[in-house]
């Protein structure tokens, strides 16, 4: 179980998040909602150790990994595995060098049984034959399934994934769900997944959490909050143009244009 | 005189009536976040000695006003409340009226006015950038500072080097750049021998030619052109590579599988360039040399033989040694700015562009100011 509390985050002047509170129960996805720039992918690379928040604490297991000195995040690090939101393949490796970079570091397999052992990671995103491929010779769907190939070829136990389902079609987008929904269904993953795609966060999510102005403003099932009574989530999750979130820019726009 | 004063009055105030009488109180001009403070205190100074029954604030004069202005209008009618004296608002054209509704539904959950921003001065700014150079230099010496012990790390362990990729930059920095790293020392070499011969000619003392040619190439132009050929071509590589892979989140992705990007990206670079450089300067060196025997032979009717003896008596060991030397140090600047100009790269392609730009000229600068301690420091030393 991972447990945010009181996290803030700002970079430079401008405070990004401002005392986040979040749980994410073990084995549940919990997705994240909220509009670009809100801090989102903040949240998930503080989760991971990428960035060290200025307060707050991130209670993986019970365990804060704020306080912790390099090696000990290092430890930690390899319970998780990230998708990232342009894939962040090595460009100058192929496919399967990719898929088993992790691998090869940990020496979970032997050498001889590393092609394997990728070609069954990448069968589980549903992808064949392409260890050979270099990575700029993929579609952005397949660099995706790659990416997450890579993520849980270590055999994490936490899953976090940025914008997962972003810059696909639909199709590809839902074969990216049902991938997200197999991989806690099999492997029993806790899973964090950031998005602004509604259709996706109503699809994968046991609970989903919406991010506004640096605080989680509501936590709930997907059918709570479709039908939420929180003006600020109603607006998002129906995706409006008007309404509180856009009101207060709106309003001053419109009295100084006159 | 370096700064202007943020608050300024820019509306106007005037009032009619007397004491226990409804007066009017008619604004005009500006009414904006510049002019808060003087408002509020004029206003309730106003309404102190007026002592008026009640209050009507014409607003019909007004030109503007923003959310702040509104902000001091309620405020101002808070005031008054306060006092037992009831303030109407009139003339106000409904645009001021809905920015009052507006705020004051807000005031509630409204903090503070935010502060203008005060332009800063001479003396402020001056202070600012040299805080600003000073903590630069201070990354830069922390990252040369932590690059060297992930070295020396690898070099305890050496398997955990990707022995691979230092092959590969050793190639790329080595191999490739020899051409033209011996084709400038050649013309080098060419170009002073020709030049100072034109002097040397008249006193007779041709043969002088290889001894200056050997001394200058070795002991400054052929360290200092092979360190400025391979900043160009290597330094501005890796500024580029590293930002690029932090621009697609490569480098986040290797630090959560659990690698230290220090190690793995930067480590092979430097041992890349600890190896090749000083080759480099040899061959710089060498071809120097044979750009004045060239002319020599050709243009001052000197042996070969003969040059080759005059080079080799000018030439001393320690200043062969002090010349690998400075190649050693300049490799180790030329990774170290390169790899930290790419991993301070946040944003886009531009971002990656300029790194690279400034890794190559950060990077000569410090060639040169490293090239000039050397001489310094080999003047007492006597080498």
């Amino acid at each position: 179980m991972i447990a945010i509390r009181g996290l803030s985050k700002r970079f430079g002047k401008k405070v990004v998040l401002d005392g986040l509170d979040l749980t994410v129960p073990k084995g549940k996805n919990t997705v994240v909602i909220g509009g670009s720039g809100t801090g989102k992918s903040v949240l998930v690379k503080c989760a991971v150790g990428l960035l060290r928040p200025e307060a707050g604490e991130i209670l993986i297991d019970g365990q804060d990994i704020l306080r912790m000195d390099e090696r000990e995040l290092v430890r930690v690090r390899r319970r998780f595995g990230m998708l990232f939101q342009g894939s962040a393949l090595f460009d100058s490796m192929d496919v399967g060098d990719n898929v088993a970079f992790a691998l090869r570091r940990l020496k979970m397999h032997p050498e001889g049984h590393i092609r394997e052992v990728v070609e069954e990671k990448l069968s589980m995103v549903g992808l064949r034959d392409i260890q050979r491929l270099m990575p700029a010779e993929l579609s952005g769907g397949m660099k995706k399934r790659v990416g997450l190939a890579r993520a849980i070829a270590s055999e994490p136990d936490i899953l976090l994934y940025d914008e997962p389902t972003t810059g696909l079609d639909p199709i590809m987008a839902d074969v990216i769900n049902d991938l997200i929904i197999s991989l806690r269904e099999t492997i029993g993953v806790t899973s964090i997944t950031i998005t602004h795609d509604m259709a996706s966060a109503y699809k994968i999510a046991d609970q989903i959490a919406m991010l506004y102005k640096g605080k989680i403003i509501e936590v709930g099932t997907p059918e709570e909050i479709r039908t939420t009574s929180n003006p600020v989530v109603a607006q998002f999750v129906q995706g409006r143009a008007h309404g509180p979130i856009t009101d207060e820019s709106e309003e001053f726009v419109r009295f100084v244009s006159r | 005189m370096f700064r202007h004063h943020p608050q300024e009055k820019e509306y106007g105030i005037s009032s009619e009536g007397s004491a226990g009488e409804g007066a009017v109180v008619r604004l005009s001009g500006r009414l904006t976040l510049r002019s808060l403070e003087p408002f509020g205190h004029e206003s309730s100074a106003l309404l102190d000695a007026l002592g008026p029954s009640s209050v009507t604030l014409d607003l019909s004069g007004m030109s503007s006003i923003d959310s702040a202005g509104a902000l001091a209008l309620l405020r101002l009618k808070a005031m008054a409340g306060e006092r037992g004296i009831p303030l109407a608002i009139s003339g106000d054209g409904g645009q001021a009226g809905r920015l009052l509704a507006l705020v004051g539904e807000r005031t509630g959950r409204a903090s503070e006015p935010p502060q203008l921003a005060e332009a800063s001065g001479f003396f402020e700014e001056l202070g600012e950038k040299t805080v600003s150079l000073l903590r630069e230099v201070g990354d830069e010496l922390t990252f040369q500072g932590e690059l060297l012990k992930a070295t020396a790390r690898s070099c305890l362990a050496p398997r955990a080097v990707r022995w691979a990729d230092v092959l590969f930059y050793m190639r790329r920095a080595g191999v490739d750049g020899f051409p033209i790293v011996s084709l400038i020392s050649f013309l080098l070499g060419l170009i002073i021998t020709f030049m100072s011969s034109l002097q040397l000619r008249q006193f007779g003392a041709n043969l002088y030619v290889a001894d200056l040619v050997a001394i200058s190439i070795v002991r400054e132009l052929g360290p200092i052109m092979t360190a400025i050929l391979v900043a160009g071509r290597s330094g501005s590589a890796f500024a580029a590579e590293i930002g690029t892979m932090q621009v697609n989140e490569e480098v986040d992705a290797l630090v959560t599988m659990g690698f230290d990007p220090m190690t793995f990206l930067s480590v092979p670079k430097l041992l890349a360039m600890l190896a090749v450089t000083p080759i480099l300067t040899v061959f710089a060196d060498l071809h120097g040399i044979l750009g004045g025997l060239v002319v020599g032979v050709a243009g001052l009717d000197l042996t070969a033989r003969a040059y080759l003896a005059e080079t080799h008596a000018a030439l001393t060991a320690p200043a062969i040694l002090a010349s690998l030397v400075k190649a050693e140090v300049f490799a180790v600047l030329i990774a170290t700015v390169g790899c930290q100009r790419g991993f301070r790269v946040r944003g886009g392609a531009d971002a990656v562009g300029a790194a690279a730009t400034s890794a190559v000229v950060t990077s000569i600068f410090l060639i040169i100011i490293a090239d000039s301690a050397f001489a310094l420091v080999q003047q007492y030393l006597g080498i």
